[in-house]
């Protein structure tokens, strides 16, 4: 029970007096306060442990860090083009792949679960190497970048193509009937009803997609790209330094994979405010 | 093959006379897996005509109305609208001819849902040009004349530019209708266009409806609202398990119905004062007898002490 004198009426109960709502709006923002502070403690408290455990092994030497760390840090266009181009194929490949999982034509739908399964059933690095020294084999030549971009692109396509089958599957059954209605064929419903919902709801999911992107671009390096991992690891070897070098990449992914966390929710925020209801 | 004819169907009021049909509906029989839904319905319809469909949950009436655009396949029977005849044939999958026909009946015949269905992703505007640009080939400046005109219509030109998900349901339910009135359809297929509105809202889509029937678009309307059937429609069927039970003008079918069964239903959904023993309306025999049609009522639970004893006074005086 409140102690304020309220008293319930026959007209509903009285307003709490305007002191009392500011009291419970005030308690609620200290707590929202304090849990934030203990989170920002706890993190500087680990990151310090981390850090000063690092430095005791001996083994960082600042100036050879500060020496490197803008070459390294060089790669990060490199590492940010890769991953935006191969997250664009992939959205390709995923589309194609969706509609062909969601084909009745056997021999469509088969192709596509083939692509899924072959690239789910094998490991990445193994395709990305083979993208570069096997096609030549069969007379396809790629340059490095070309090759990295492929092969990232055609692996993620394959996870994506369930992202995005899931996503026109959840379009309602009542959008395929208005569009058969009102005359449309099978194919401009999906492109024009289906599919611009259906991107809409695998947004979010391609940001995660995308963040997972930017750290497995570094497998890439393998085909000599000389983006963020491939510096880090070879001015390190080079000095026999590897470990600050990685050091300095460690850093860079995670400060990366930071941002682009906050921009995807924004991104989502912007998208639950959007006036588009789906 | 001479046609079996709907022997209720008689052109309405407004009907130019020697006008032919332009829906015909020919011994429909739809099975859903073993269930037969709908047993053989023949329904005709008149340019400038409405036509009410009431009857139960679970009747076939929504399931009759999907049959005619081919959202639900036909079994068996014929559908024809404007001309265009397509004839059930659920054992071959459709060659590329049928399909071609069967959009061109979905053009002439155009539907309201129960759910609105609008595009969510469009304005209000582009639902209403979407389809005539891209099925009709209408140029992209007279697509946005014809939309403005139906938007003012249904009285929603301010909304022009909103997308759905900021319209209530009422509103959202005549952009549908003024979306499918942009395909200047011969025949609007209204399927239970205001049971998913709140009540508040009913009034506002009825009354476009009830402007469009008189001033003579072909409508073609399952519903369970009986006041609209009775100022709007100039036939009413009443269809029960698969089978129009009951056909005529409203002033027979819904205020003096003649078969137990249409009585039983109206009872149920006017309450007793609207519902008078009489003789005058279209009575299609039926098989069944008066115990079987009194054990066919549906779950107990669903009816008050009040109705029981109704049904049974109305039992007593056959």
């Amino acid at each position: 029970m409140l102690g304020f004198g309220h008293q319930p009426t026959a007209f509903g109960a009285d307003a709490l007096p305007a002191e009392v709502v500011e009291q419970i709006a005030a308690s609620r923002a200290r707590d929202r306060r304090r849990f934030r502070l203990a989170f920002i403690a706890t993190w500087v408290l680990l990151v310090g442990a981390l850090a000063f455990a690092i430095a005791q092994t001996g083994q960082v030497h600042l100036d050879f860090m500060l020496e490197w760390a803008p070459f390294i840090m060089g790669g990060i266009p490199v590492t940010i083009f890769v991953s935006v181009m191969s997250i664009i194929f992939a959205v390709m490949f995923a589309v194609v792949g969706a509609l062909g999982r969601l084909s009745t034509l056997a021999p469509i739908y088969a192709v596509a679960s083939l692509y899924v399964s072959l690239v789910r059933g094998t490991p990445l690095i193994l395709q990305i190497i083979f993208v570069y020294l096997a096609l030549p084999q069969f007379g396809i030549v790629l340059p490095s970048l070309a090759a990295g971009i492929f092969a990232l692109s055609f692996n993620y396509g394959a996870y994506m193509t369930e992202i995005f089958r899931a996503g026109i599957q959840a379009i309602p059954r009542g959008q395929i009937e208005a569009a058969a209605a009102l005359g449309m064929t099978d194919q401009l419903t999906m492109r024009r009803i289906i599919l611009p919902q259906a991107i809409r709801i695998v947004i979010p999911a391609i940001g995660n997609e995308f963040i997972a992107m930017i750290k497995d671009s570094a497998l890439v390096s393998l085909v000599t790209i000389q983006e963020v991992f491939w510096r880090a690891s070879t001015t390190g070897s080079r000095s026999f330094r590897t470990f600050e070098t990685l050091l300095i990449a460690a850093l860079i992914y995670w400060t990366l994979t930071i941002i682009f966390s906050v921009a995807q929710e924004r991104l989502e925020a912007r998208l639950r405010k959007s006036e588009v209801r789906l | 093959m001479s046609d079996p004819r709907d022997t209720f169907a008689k052109p309405g009021a407004l009907t130019p006379a020697g006008a032919e049909p332009i829906v015909r509906v020919l011994e429909l029989e739809k099975y859903f897996g073993p269930n037969h839904v709908l047993r053989g319905c023949t329904l005709e319809v008149y340019p400038r005509e409405t036509i009410c469909i009431i009857g139960k949950s679970g009747s076939g009436k929504s399931t009759l109305l999907r049959c005619i655009n081919f959202l639900e396949e036909p079994t068996i029977g014929a559908i024809e609208v404007d001309g265009i005849r397509v004839t059930a044939d659920p054992l071959h999958s459709r060659s590329r001819e049928h399909r071609d026909q069967i959009r061109q009946i979905r053009r002439g015949a155009q539907m309201v849902f129960q759910e609105f269905n609008l595009f969510p992703h469009l304005r209000v505007i582009d639902n209403l040009i979407e389809a005539p640009i891209r099925v009709k080939g209408v140029a992209r400046d007279e697509a946005i004349a014809t939309a403005e005109k139906f938007l003012d219509k249904v009285g929603l030109s301010e909304k022009r530019d909103e997308y759905p998900g900021r319209l209530s349901g009422g509103q959202k339910q005549r952009v549908a209708i003024a979306r499918a009135l942009t395909m200047e359809p011969k025949v609007l297929l209204f399927d239970e266009p205001t049971s998913a509105l709140d009540p508040t809202l009913v009034g506002e889509v009825l009354n476009v409806m009830e402007d469009l029937a008189h001033e003579g678009a072909t409508m073609i309307v399952v519903t369970h609202e009986m006041a609209f059937a009775r100022e709007a429609a100039d036939r009413v069927y009443y269809i029960e398990e698969g089978v129009f039970v009951e056909v005529g003008p409203p002033e027979q079918v819904i205020t003096n119905p003649a078969d137990a069964r249409t009585r039983e239903f109206l009872a149920r959904t006017l309450g007793e004062a609207h519902v008078h023993e009489a003789a005058g309306a279209v009575h299609i025999p039926q098989g069944a007898d008066a115990m079987h049609i009194h054990a066919d009522e549906g779950p107990a639970h669903e009816r008050t002490l009040d109705d029981i004893k109704r049904i049974e006074q109305q039992h007593d005086h056959m």
